[in-house]
């Protein structure tokens, strides 16, 4: 989506670039909710000049050393301009003081390597020792499969310190946008108080291909949209991304 | 079933088996058995000891590999057996009960392959939907209630991947389960018997003793749908096996297994009781270092455990 003007993918409508940027990369014409980098998503929720920053400078070891996972590590790091697929802190958001994690679909598919683990994991360690709520927003393919074993482990690790957490009487609040699958569905993402999405993401266990590809069955129009999970039971509210600020600020005024 | 790999030994053997039928008393052929059985042993050891990864990986996949009916027919006594998750249905890809294991009370549950077509196509290959996974979540539920240790047997390709499983919520039910097994306060012994499939093994697999069967893998990923995603040829599999680091003996180096149980010579498929006894002795010895653990303990160490599962490092550092 680079230059002045862009088509649409959704909508096959010509946009302004800066239009879409203005609005939080949400299709002016037809509310097509676009990937959010990090930073945006911390600047859409956080009051103004209120994001701390945490754990930056973590990245990861590559364990396994795995062929090719270097220079998926270094074109990722100059795309988003970020160490890995995650950024974390505080803030506040409506005057209320959280822990914030914010997950980037830029950086190798928003997947779960061990630093997304332990960024999220010390996120929410953080509100529990602060006594913070907790609002954690993912997008991610899955597993960071380059980082094998330490990336399904990273499952574990979140959940283990998310059940404290949620002993703990602050509430989790977890948004889900397009796209969230996988290792990050079937741990932190989904054990929380209240789930929102965001319009038309996608959201599963297995991608859609997958499942086509394996049980050759078709699939329903609307597979695993926030609304089919709506439907389901699987999801609280549905919130478009411009509203997201002030539905946080209402729920967390309930909950705080 | 012959795995490629093992056609030296299935080859050998028919021959011992053709020449055992014609023999009788000549010393001729008794020699020539004898001369076999030496090849025989020394293929054995020579295949054996050289597996690469993705040879493991199908020897855990075997079809006549020991799977959770035969542990749980062995070991068990009196098993009492629960079903249904109390929403949707009961899911035989995952069954669980109480049972008596070497005079310990433990809630017991495993994946079940199934023995015969019927069966494993009933019990869908060990793959369970989301109400499996909630009737496991049940039986986490009641083994804490009651103070009896989980005995999980892990044999899974992975959670079901299917248009009713996302109907159902099959990412939720695992995150539950994994929930579920971070605070449940009593001793949550695992063994990987064969296949450990990515977050639907890991959902029967957050455990204070993880135990490996030698040829059993756990991972994140297939090792097929690794090399079509990463490698984009579905046919380097082998390849992705190894560059996982999927094996017993891997994750014990990474600290994600605290013991291997080495199998019979030729795979735990051509040595079942064998095998079985030695999972057995491994559990005994390990219900017995538990038993009367204190919980607050247990849980401490548990979490400890997971929470520093990661390798990750300050940029600044490197
Ligand atoms: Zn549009």
């Amino acid at each position: 989506m680079d230059g002045v003007f862009t088509k649409c993918d959704s909508c096959n409508q010509p946009i302004y670039e800066k239009d879409l940027r203005a609005r939080f990369n949400v299709c002016p014409n037809c509310e097509h909710h676009y990937p959010l980098p990090a930073t945006d998503r911390i600047r859409l929720l956080s009051d103004s000049g209120t994001f701390r920053e945490r754990d930056y400078g973590l990245v990861t070891d590559d364990p396994l050393k795995f062929e090719g996972y270097g220079e998926r590590l270094a074109k990722a790091k100059k795309k988003s301009g970020l160490n890995d697929a995650v950024m974390s802190g505080t803030c506040e958001v409506g005057g209320h003081h959280i822990a914030l994690a914010a997950l980037d679909f830029r950086f190798i598919g928003g997947s779960m390597g061990s630093v997304v683990g332990e960024k999220v994991a010390r996120t929410i360690e953080l509100g529990l020792s602060e006594e913070l709520p907790l609002v954690i927003v993912s997008a991610s393919g899955g597993a960071r499969m380059f980082e094998g074993i330490y990336s399904l482990m990273q499952m574990a690790k979140t959940s283990v310190v998310l059940s404290r957490f949620m002993d703990g009487g602050k509430p989790y609040i977890s948004v889900l946008t397009d796209p969230t699958f996988g290792g990050v569905t079937a741990s932190f993402a989904t054990s929380a108080d209240i789930i929102i999405a965001e319009p038309g993401a996608r959201i599963g266990f297995a991608g859609a291909r997958v499942i086509e590809q394996t049980t050759k069955e078709s699939l329903p129009e609307g597979f695993q949209t926030s609304e089919f999970q709506k439907e389901h039971g699987m999801v609280d509210r549905i919130v478009h991304r411009l509203a997201l600020k002030g539905d946080l600020e209402r729920v967390l005024g309930f909950l705080s | 079933m012959m795995l490629d790999f093992e056609r030296p030994i299935l080859e050998l053997e028919q021959r011992i088996g053709e020449l055992r039928n014609l023999a009788g008393e000549s010393r001729e052929l008794q020699a020539e058995i004898a001369r076999l059985e030496d090849a025989l042993d020394g293929a054995k050891r020579r295949i054996f000891s050289n597996l690469t990864p993705y040879q493991r990986v199908q020897i855990a996949r075997h079809p006549e590999r020991p799977n959770f009916r035969s542990y749980r027919d062995a070991l068990a006594d009196d098993f009492y057996e629960l079903a249904g998750d109390r929403l949707h249905g009961d899911d035989t890809a995952v069954r669980g009960g109480f049972a008596q294991i070497f005079g310990h009370d433990v809630v017991l549950v495993g994946h079940d392959k199934g023995a015969d077509v019927e069966s494993r196509v009933a019990g869908n290959f060990g793959m369970a939907h989301p109400e499996g996974c909630r009737k496991v979540n049940r039986l986490y539920e009641l083994a804490g209630k009651f103070g009896l240790p989980l005995v999980l047997l892990v044999d899974t390709p992975g959670a079901f991947a299917g248009r009713q499983a996302e109907e159902r919520g099959q990412a939720w039910a695992i995150s539950a389960d994994l929930m579920a097994l971070a605070k449940v306060p009593v001793p949550v012994v695992s063994f990987i018997i064969g296949e450990g499939g990515s977050g639907g093994a890991l959902a029967m697999c957050v455990a204070d003793h993880v135990g490996m069967l030698e040829n059993s893998y756990l991972s994140v990923i297939a090792p097929e749908a690794c090399a079509s995603i990463i490698f984009r040829d579905p046919s380097r599999a082998a390849e992705a096996a190894a560059a996982l680091k999927l094996t017993a003996s891997d994750l014990k180096g990474h600290g994600v297994a605290d013991e291997i149980v080495p199998e019979p010579l030729g795979g735990a498929h051509r040595s079942p009781e064998k095998t079985i006894e030695r999972v057995g002795e491994s559990l005994e010895r390990v219900l017995e270092s538990f038993a009367g653990k204190n919980s607050e303990t247990l849980l401490r160490n548990r979490h400890d455990r997971y929470r520093s599962i990661g390798a990750h490092a300050e940029a600044w550092r490197i």
